[in-house]
């Protein structure tokens, strides 16, 4: 066997043992009942979770809980999935500026005891760009 | 009036850009197959060339009319509209240029367009079969802003399309099709920063330049001529490398500039799409240069610099289809080309595999050994170990791609990316990191012994062995005695000790072997970069400090124990606060006014309906120089509002300010920027994670009167207040007051814990009706107003209301030795560049005039060549 040979079966070792540990690492989109049930199987793997913020009859958010005086590393908020299960989410980091306006709400983290603690949010937001709207401003014509 | 002629100018352009690409590449694709030397060829290479030099004009010609839209305002059309605004600075319109997805793509093209002349300039008898491929390229490349529609079939999206043709719903268009907005959207914030004038044009320079050797490898593949192209390639791709890699650093210092997530490098799919390709296109170098010295390894240089340009075409699929979604923080614009794109890669991925497979067995081969100790074997495995790093990165980037073409086959899946990226790929990239130290010094020690003919191999190890023996042991002694950071986790000892090693045995060759002739070390040169920029890693990213510790003790929950965050601070205005060695004070809101280099307090500045003028309040200075006076109208730019914070260091007394930047953008919400302190050793990065709602309208308590005479006292607020007397208003600018009207103001005393505020609330009467002008002391949250006047009894009446005190919640970290990070990458530069010189030089000089002047070290290399 050659040297070359050698040297090509290690590569591809190394290259298996790195897609294996992207599998392992790799985390799931999932509703908040499977990740209550994998809380309660004892898997603390964190998971990504879509939903959309509760509102109420008015599209007022509800069930949200920021007060920086008190403590501005404490955000809390109700969180809808697809499934439409709420769920209180608890976040540990001041509240971002632009969640309000979001639209749709991706969670990464896991269940622990009643609540999910989030370690990262990602918001969508209405983007300026699918804005279809034109000011027309008469006053300064 | 809507100007329809510099968009029709444009779109004529784009097309004629197209026409004259295809005819371009067809020309040349018949001049490489023609006979060299024939009149055929000859005929078939003026057509090609003159094809070229059009497109190039029509390239030109679609720069122009898309900057004349940008930079005159014309809002009749989409792409002005969406990414530019009147009160923009004409720095930022040339980003402007490039926001869009039309925008970056005419960039590419411009710089094809002007590497293709430069290459038909010097390219000589590779001329025609690398500008068919350059010619073929670009017309995938003006495909993607032709904007044709054929049906249901629409082909690229053009700069250049009408408002009114982009809203056709939009009411305002069917009213009046005439109508042309007055002011666009404005340029996305982020991207309102210097860096991001120039880091795109870098970026795209990179990737067009990774073309080149492409394009070469793909000339030599077709002329069955294996061998020669190498020559031209390797200056080249060392330019590509150079570039690519610098405009990936670029991006990654404004990143650490621009937005907060409190480092240069966050792992994202955008980031690691550049840097796949950069990696493999630095493995395709090396084992060029194999392949140069010793006539090993042509077959894997082949094939890593067509997948080089294959992931670059890759990495536009994944950021510009959209195909990402909620992988990314970055908002993709989809401009619905997915597919477009995904034909533009498998053509390219066909087209080129297919060449290399049908020439396969004819490419040479070696069979002999290399031998272990031989430099070529390390710079092989070099590669080897670049390419596994990409291919690490690679895997885990795509997992959106995988949903979605599950999900095109019909099968759902929800595999997401690893909920701590930053973790999974470091875990990886570190021991990359490792393996390239070590390859890199032992490699360069073994390809560099030979012109030291009989130095043992012991001799060569030793003196950098016993440096990196010392100098980690240094190194982890100041970390036990505090001097630095305490280095105590095994792989990050690992990493500087092999990091370590490899600059000292790069040095030893730059200092050794190289010494009488330096200009041959840029491979050295460049190592020891690589090296500097992996301690900086280590130290920066491995020991970040956040000092920003919440220690107030006041939490909502504890639920969860101690080991919950609580990274960020509140500050109230006025109000020291202790963070790590610094005592930290957040002082005010301040505004940046053109003319002025120093942000103005938003207090000093009288805010009119117009939002992006003020009235000043006072003399506005320039160190001494008074630049306004009291009442000047000032241009002041509204959207950033920096937050001063002073820090103390406790225990030196020294104090310096910190301007870290917010701004609440309609679409975008809180934009945060960091402010940086950069000391020797550590960068203080300073950033507010939020700030109380502007929009939200302040809450004021009920007013309070209070009857006072002059010179009493009232407490306000725990404050303690003084009237001192009435005097003529001053301030009255606005009050537009008539000759019959009055207006008198109170002048007031209030002692804050910090300094003494005065405040002048107005009581004026203007055509008999009684006008009122309270002053705001924001550092205190109070208003205050001069209710009434009661001259018979010499009684004033004073209003006050009380809110909430303006307050910041930041976040504050040290990152020590980041400094080593830039130095690292400028070294790593300077390598690069002088190996391209080097090799440029090489390639110019026929070998026969470089063996009589030059050392024995380059007549070695030459006879291999």
């Amino acid at each position: 066997m050659k040297r070359i040979h050698i040297i090509g079966i290690l590569v591809i070792a190394v290259a298996i043992a790195i897609i294996m540990s992207t599998a392992s690492d790799a985390s799931v989109y999932v509703p908040f009942n499977e990740a209550k049930a994998r809380a309660q199987e004892g898997d603390n793997t964190k998971v990504h979770v879509v939903g959309r913020l509760k509102k109420d009859a008015k599209g007022h958010i509800v069930g949200m809980k920021y007060d920086p005086v008190l403590d501005p590393n404490y955000f809390s908020f109700v969180l809808v999935d697809t499934n439409r299960v709420e769920q209180q989410v608890v976040y540990y980091s001041p509240k971002p500026q632009d969640f309000d306006r979001s639209e749709q709400v991706v969670i990464t983290g896991n269940m622990q005891g009643a609540t999910f603690v989030a370690d990262k949010i990602l918001l969508k937001c209405p983007s300026k760009y699918t804005e279809n709207e034109v000011k027309v401003e008469t006053a300064s014509l | 009036m809507v100007n329809t002629l510099i968009g029709d100018l444009g779109h004529y352009s784009v097309i004629l850009a197209f026409v004259a690409a295809l005819v371009s590449s067809l020309a040349y694709f018949f001049s490489t197959n023609a006979a060299e030397l024939s009149a055929e060829h000859a005929s078939w290479r003026k057509l090609a060339r003159g094809a070229f030099y059009v497109h190039v004009l029509a390239v030109l010609g679609i720069v122009f009319c898309l900057f004349n839209i940008i930079y005159e305002h014309r809002y009749e059309y989409h792409y002005a509209w969406s990414h530019s605004s009147n009160h923009l600075p004409v720095h930022y319109m040339i980003s402007c240029f490039w926001e869009g997805q039309e925008g970056s793509f005419l960039l590419w093209i411009f710089w094809h367009a002007l590497l293709g002349l430069v290459l038909i300039r010097f390219g000589k008898k590779w001329e025609g079969p690398v500008m068919a491929v350059f010619s073929f390229v670009q017309l995938f490349l003006t495909s993607m802003i032709l904007g044709v529609v054929i049906g249901d079939l629409k082909i690229g999206s053009s700069p250049f399309i009408l408002m009114r043709d982009f809203m056709t719903e939009a009411p305002v268009f069917q009213m009046d099709p005439n109508f042309v907005p007055k002011d666009g959207t404005g340029l996305n914030p982020l991207l309102q920063n210097y860096w991001m004038v120039i880091h795109p044009p870098v970026l795209f320079l990179g990737f067009a330049a990774t073309l080149v050797p492409f394009a070469f490898a793909m000339a030599g593949l077709w002329r069955k001529d294996f061998s020669s192209w190498t020559k031209p390639a390797l200056p080249w791709a060392l330019f590509a490398a150079v570039v690519l890699g610098i405009g990936i650093m670029m991006g990654a210092y404004w990143a650490y500039e621009t937005l907060n997530f409190g480092g240069y490098w966050n792992w994202d799919p955008v980031e690691n799409a550049v840097y796949i390709p950069w990696l493999v296109l630095v493995g395709a170098i090396h084992t060029l240069l194999a392949y140069r010295k010793s006539r090993t390894a042509l077959r894997a240089t082949f094939i890593l610099f067509i997948t080089s340009f294959l992931l670059v075409l890759y990495a536009t699929f994944l950021t510009r289809s959209g195909i990402l979604g909620n992988a990314s923080v970055h908002s993709f614009t989809d401009l619905g080309l997915s597919g477009q794109l995904f034909t533009y890669l498998a053509a390219f991925l066909v087209l080129s595999i297919g060449l290399l497979m049908y020439r396969w067995k004819k490419i040479p081969a070696t069979d002999k050994e290399i031998a272990t100790y031989s430099g070529e074997f390390w710079v092989f495995i070099g590669a080897a170990v670049l390419c596994l790093g990409a291919f690490q990165v690679l895997f885990t980037t795509s997992i959106p791609v995988y949903n979605s073409f599950m999900g095109f086959i019909g099968v759902k899946t929800n595999v997401a990316l690893p909920a701590d990226q930053i973790q999974h790929y470091t875990n990886a990239q570190l021991w990359l990191g490792v393996a390239i130290a070590i390859l890199s010094g032992t490699g360069q020690l073994l390809w560099w012994r030979k012109q030291n003919a009989g130095e043992k191999l012991s001799q060569v190890f030793m003196l950098p062995l016993m440096l990196t023996f010392l100098f980690t042991s240094l190194i982890l002694l100041l970390g036990k005695l505090g001097v630095l950071d305490r280095i105590d986790t095994p792989k990050y000892i690992v990493l500087l000790i092999t990091a370590l090693y490899a600059i000292f045995s790069n040095l030893s060759i730059v200092f050794g072997v190289l010494r009488k002739r330096v200009s041959i070390a840029g491979g050295a040169v460049a190592h020891i970069g690589v090296a500097l920029m992996l301690l900086g890693i280590l130290f920066s990213a491995g020991y970040s400090n956040i000092i920003s510790k919440n220690m107030s003790g006041m939490v909502y929950a504890r639920e969860f124990g101690d080991e919950i965050n609580r990274d960020n601070v509140l500050l109230w205005r006025n109000a020291p606060t202790d963070m790590g060695p610094y005592t930290v004070t957040y002082k005010g809101q301040y505004l940046e006014v053109e003319g002025l280099p120093e942000y103005v307090n938003k207090q000093q500045l009288f805010r009119i309906a117009d939002e992006f003028k003020a009235i000043a309040r006072g003399p506005l200075k320039d160190g001494d120089k008074v630049v306004y006076t009291a009442g000047d109208t000032v241009n002041i730019y509204p959207e950033n509002t920096y937050y001063q914070v002073e820090y103390k260091n406790r225990e030196t007394k020294e104090a310096f300010l910190l301007y870290p930047r917010a701004q609440v953008n309609p679409e975008m919400g809180l934009l945060a920027s960091p402010d940086i302190k950069m000391f020797g050793t550590k960068d203080l990065y300073t950033h507010v994670s939020t700030i109380p709602d502007p929009e939200e309208e302040k809450e004021w308590s009920e007013l309070k009167e209070y009857k006072v005479k002059m010179g009493d006292t009232i407490f306000v607020n725990d404050y303690v207040a003084v009237l001192h007397g009435i005097e003529p208003a001053k301030d009255t600018l606005l009050l537009n007051l008539g000759p019959n009207d009055v207006a008198v103001q109170a002048d007031m005393q209030v002692l804050g814990e910090k300094r003494t505020y005065h405040a002048h609330p107005i009581y004026a009467i203007r055509d008999k009706m009684v006008g009122r002008v309270p002053e705001e002391i924001e550092d205190l949250g109070l208003r205050i107003m001069l209710m009434n006047i009661d001259p018979e009894n010499g009684e004033f009446t004073i209003g006050v209301n009380t809110t909430q005190k303006d307050y910041i919640i930041l976040k504050a970290m040290e990152k020590p030795f980041i400094s080593i990070l830039w130095i690292g990458t400028l070294v790593m530069s300077l390598g690069f560049v002088m190996a391209i010189v080097r090799h440029y030089k090489d390639g110019k000089n026929n070998p026969v005039s470089t063996l009589t002047g030059k050392g024995a070290a380059v007549k070695r290399e030459k006879q291999l060549v």
